[in-house]
């Protein structure tokens, strides 16, 4: 959710029940600004809470040329003091993934620990070992932010293209999907690199635009039915929470270019989703 | 045909000339000076064809029907008239609407809300409830997230003589039922003797019967509408079943109260009394108060089996300072009864026999231990602080903070269920308040799996009919008729005798 339009956008996606309070909105309104310009951001968004044991992570991310690929994360306790996450490697996320279970405890330098044997040496004689994998907090908070961007951002189609030259901008001349449009999901697309996009057949690829789908739209999530798209206060704002990571909500005010998207949750994936349905 | 057509596109395709296209589009560059011209050029282009359309279309009238949001608009603006009874009531009775702005205050000073204006939706659709219904208390109970819309809950307790009237309705209702499933069954019954199919040995556990309304699980009455504005719809009793059958199964609302619930095990109701039932689940497990704003009404003898539910507020509360709130999960208490296994509040215990069956046993058994009686289920009593909870997978039950560290004279007090995520309680002084926004589910801390099926059942008794034996072999049935054939000479020369036997004594006669 863009710093600039924090202070309204905050009302419309507070369907979730989480809100931030005075103190921290104007905290935000002050700290966002001074970061912006000691990180030469472009823009500064406001990314959203995530609720630990003893206390919250306040998560923002700077963009920088490329919408997509030049993104930088931070967070901080008391939204004044932001410390930089470290990126996201793929050595990273599995790491965490082995290691981490339960919620966040609110602790940046809590460890958790897993011992795994792994079976080292070709050919005949494997060796097992038996490996401690140790993963901190903060670590697992910065692969976390970068999974559910990878998964569950969104944006409206047409808000972003791409140039010639491979860089994702935003579209200045978006002027928001109409309310027909709002109400169906495939004109919501998936905010990072596209997995079904070439699959496709030259048939459905003739009705695309290179220069807005680029992206995977949300209807072909699997599985089907992951994704509630509501309109609240009549027509007038749509909004789409992801029930695989709860939490996540998206809002978009059609005929208008505001969309925006915060996740306030406990940072964990919802893996019983086919259950819930 | 075709090439004429083909013809008449092309002329149409000219008329729009490049030229005049191209002049028209630098025009509008050199009005607006985008910043980026060059990127978006494509854009205004296709801009100015829109609006080249435009004009020829606006004679077209503005479409008549109504769009979700006027619907919605006309049915919420009934919300901001004012009812009729309203002046005569200022001021002089004890209202039972809750100051639903002041809460609201609070807990936006500890991160949680719906936004201004929702909860003064919510306000007013509450103030409508109790406007209708004759009611002793009422409370904003909470929100419940669903896939396709949300419901607004409201907790709601009648006064004293308006709860049995409604409850007496629906009572009759379920009695007309059940006599006409029993007339049914009577006919069926007379067919079914000519021929009768093997009958199922499998009786069904025993049913726990439901608490009734006031007590325990069914202490208040619940209403849920879709949207503040919309009516208030009232949400069945909830049944032990139920409550059992809902922790079992993880399933997101749909957002229509008269869904079905597909699930495994099969849950007895649709989505009302699902929703009823995780309503009741939520209830018990979060809903706190400081301790010592409640407390045992000290008039009471004896304590009655299942522990004490009647508590009343103390008077005499001078509240406790915000920092000790914050601090210690034990000035924290549980205010909602523990809902145990069975599903109840208080235990029943289901072994109790009728009393034929009682005479029986006793002619048989009337010494023996019964070794199969089961043990009281006692749940934790009421007001227990909350650091007694159980912890589930290394996750502490609660999480305690406070406000604002920076003015912490003014703070808050704010405690957050691990367990219910969504579930929200602060304390300031002697005001307190929670409430719950969510989905409506556990944490369950691991992945969830659905319950085992049991193992298939015997399908049918055995005995002599069905049991199978050897074929006789052909000596054995020739050995067989052999005897019969000796026998029926033996019968027949018998006979003979007997019959010559009274030939001789009627001659005699």
């Amino acid at each position: 959710m863009d710093s600039d339009t924090l202070h309204y956008s905050l009302d419309l996606v507070s369907g979730n029940g989480l809100t931030l309070t005075t103190e921290q909105r104007a905290a935000l309104q002050t700290s966002l600004v001074i970061l912006k310009r000691n990180y030469k951001f472009n823009r500064v968004l406001f990314w959203g809470r995530i609720l630990g044991m003893k206390s919250d992570y306040y998560i923002a991310q700077g963009i920088g040329e490329d919408e997509m690929s030049d993104r930088k994360c931070l967070y901080s306790f008391n939204c004044i003091d932001w410390h930089l996450l470290p990126p996201a490697t793929d050595a990273l996320i599995e790491e965490v993934a082995v290691a981490t279970k339960g919620c966040f405890t609110g602790d940046p330098s809590h460890e958790y620990e897993q011992t795994e044997t792994r079976r080292l040496g070709e050919g005949d004689e494997p060796v097992e070992e038996e490996v401690m994998v140790k993963v901190n907090e903060e670590k697992r908070l910065a692969v976390t932010v970068f999974i559910i961007d990878k998964e569950v951002a969104v944006v409206p189609r047409g808000a972003y293209m791409k140039n010639p030259n491979g860089t994702v901008q935003t579209n200045r001349s978006f002027e928001g999907l109409n309310p027909y449009e709002a109400g169906k999901l495939r004109n919501y697309l998936h905010f990072s690199e596209p997995k079904n996009l070439k699959k496709k057949s030259i048939l459905e690829m003739a009705d695309l635009n290179p220069s807005i789908d680029f992206l995977d739209p949300l209807s072909e999530d699997i599985p089907k039915g992951s994704w509630s798209l509501q309109f609240e206060q009549g027509s007038r704002v749509c909004m789409i929470r992801s029930l695989l990571w709860q939490g996540l909500t998206f809002f978009h005010m059609p005929m208008t270019p505001q969309h925006g998207y915060i996740y306030t949750g406990q940072g964990l994936k919802s893996l019983d989703l086919p259950f819930m349905l | 045909m075709h090439r004429a057509e083909e013809r008449d596109l092309r002329r149409c395709r000219v008329a729009i000339k490049i030229y005049d296209h191209l002049t028209r589009v630098l025009i509008k560059v050199m009005d607006e000076r985008p910043d980026n011209a060059a990127d978006v050029f494509e854009d205004l282009s296709l801009e100015v064809k829109r609006s080249q359309l435009q004009d020829r279309q606006s004679t077209l009238r503005p479409s008549p029907e109504p769009t979700a949001a006027l619907t919605l608009a006309q049915q919420q603006k009934g919300l901001f008239s004012q009812g009729a009874g309203d002046e005569q009531e200022e001021g002089l009775v004890e209202t039972p609407l809750p100051n639903l702005a002041e809460q609201s205050f609070f807990f936006e000073q500890v991160g949680v809300g719906l936004g201004r204006e929702e909860t003064q939706r919510i306000f007013l659709a509450l103030k409508q409830l109790v406007d209708t219904h004759l009611l002793q208390r009422c409370r904003f109970w909470g929100k419940i997230l669903g896939t396709e819309a949300n419901y607004t809950v409201a907790e709601v307790e009648y006064r004293d003589g308006a709860e049995e009237e409604e409850g007496e309705a629906e009572e009759t209702h379920e009695d007309e039922e059940k006599e006409g499933e029993a007339r049914e069954k009577d006919e069926e019954e007379v067919v079914e003797e000519v021929d009768p199919l093997p009958k199922s040995t499998y009786k069904p556990p025993p049913t726990v019967p439901k608490e009734p309304r006031g007590s325990g699980t069914n202490k208040f009455t619940y209403f849920a509408c879709r949207e503040p504005g919309l009516p208030w719809v009232r949400l069945p009793d909830v049944t032990p079943a139920q409550i059992t059958v809902a922790r079992q199964i993880r399933k997101l609302f749909t957002g229509q109260l008269d869904a079905p619930v597909v699930s495994y095990p099969p849950f007895p109701g649709n989505e009302a009394n699902y929703l009823r039932a995780q309503i009741a689940r939520i209830s018990a497990s979060t809903q706190v108060s400081p301790l010592g704003f409640y407390h045992f009404d000290e008039e009471e003898g004896e304590e009655e089996e299942g522990g004490r539910d009647n508590f009343v507020e103390n008077l005499n509360f001078e509240g406790i300072s915000v920092q000790e709130m914050a601090e210690s999960l034990s000035a924290w208490v549980h205010h909602v009864q523990h809902i145990n296994k069975q599903g109840r509040c208080v235990w029943v215990n289901l072994a109790e026999k009728t009393e034929e069956d009682f005479e029986e046993e006793a002619e048989e058994e009337e010494k023996e231990e019964q070794p199969d009686e089961p043990e009281p289920e006692v749940g934790p009593p009421l007001l227990t602080p909350l650091s007694e909870d159980a912890e589930i997978n290394n996750t502490p039950p609660w999480s305690i903070r406070l406000s604002s560290h920076l003015i912490p004279q003014y703070a808050v007090a704010y405690v957050r269920s691990n367990l219910w995520p969504g579930a929200h309680a602060y304390a300031c002084g002697r005001k307190f308040e929670n409430i719950y926004i969510g989905w409506g589910l556990k944490f369950l801390g691991e992945p969830y799996t659905p319950p085992v099926l049991p193992q298939p059942q015997q399908a049918y008794p055995s005995g002599p009919e069905i049991t199978e034996a050897l074929d006789p072999s052909l000596e054995e049935e020739q050995a067989l008729k052999a005897a019969l054939e000796e026998q029926q000479a033996a019968q027949e020369e018998n006979e003979g005798l007997e019959a010559e036997e009274e030939e001789e004594e009627e001659e005699d006669d």
